[in-house]
């Protein structure tokens, strides 16, 4: 499926711009972490994400559509 | 409306979020400010920049008054964040709650920040005269 990701914080320094578009294999959250962990590697250097879909957390069995505004969050540190 | 929240680029001002919880039935006020502090780890910090999913990190922080109302007999709870760049002893942070009476008010301020701090799309990066890091990010 085809996917513009939004990207905050250290990601945003790691994918390069504050969203980028996909297309990737599958269509749940899981499939999507494959994917950016793959092209992103310093992902996984992190101390955890999460992947966002319409402005809540998501699993990674979530599945995923065009339509859905999608997110990474990397660990927040707010307040 | 017994709950406020914002997120802004602008200075918050501390005396409004008091005067904003107040109500005659109040019996206590509790008020959290968070401050952009000079050092980490013996480090010195020069200043503090701000980002937020706004979106999102408004609905979570309605999340969390939902629960601090659930749990304590809350009057009203007010919680304002900034984004942007911060000077040191600049406030990013401030979160008000009042209640009948103090336990309430203590536990429920310290609930909201905590739980903030741990659920709320906000992010900072601390800058120092040689670089800058995103807080928190690496184990």
């Amino acid at each position: 499926m085809k996917a513009i990701v939004l990207a905050f914080g250290i990601a945003k320094d790691i994918l390069g711009g504050p969203d980028i578009t996909l297309d990737f294999p599958g269509n749940t959250t899981a499939d999507l972490k494959s994917v950016l962990e793959n092209q992103f590697p310093r992902l996984k250097q992190l101390r955890s994400y999460m992947v966002a879909v319409n402005n809540e957390y998501a699993q990674d069995c979530t599945v995923l559509t065009e339509a859905d505004e999608i997110a990474i969050i990397p660990p927040v540190s707010g307040g | 409306m017994t709950t406020q929240i914002k997120i802004s680029d602008q200075p918050l001002e501390i005396q409004s979020c008091i005067d904003w919880v107040m109500t005659p039935q109040s019996g206590g006020i509790d008020v959290f400010i968070g401050t952009v502090r000079n050092s980490t780890k013996g480090k010195k910090v020069l200043r503090l920049e701000f980002e937020a999913y706004e979106p999102m990190a408004i609905k979570e922080m309605e999340k969390i008054a939902a629960l601090a109302f659930e749990k304590w007999p809350v009057q009203k709870l007010l919680i304002h964040h900034r984004t942007g760049t911060l000077e040191v002893g600049e406030v990013p942070v401030v979160i008000a709650v009042s209640c009948a009476h103090r336990d309430a008010a203590f536990e429920a301020c310290r609930f909201v920040i905590d739980t903030l701090k741990q659920t709320v799309p906000i992010w900072k990066k601390e800058v120092f005269e040689d670089g800058e890091t995103w807080v928190a990010a690496h184990p």
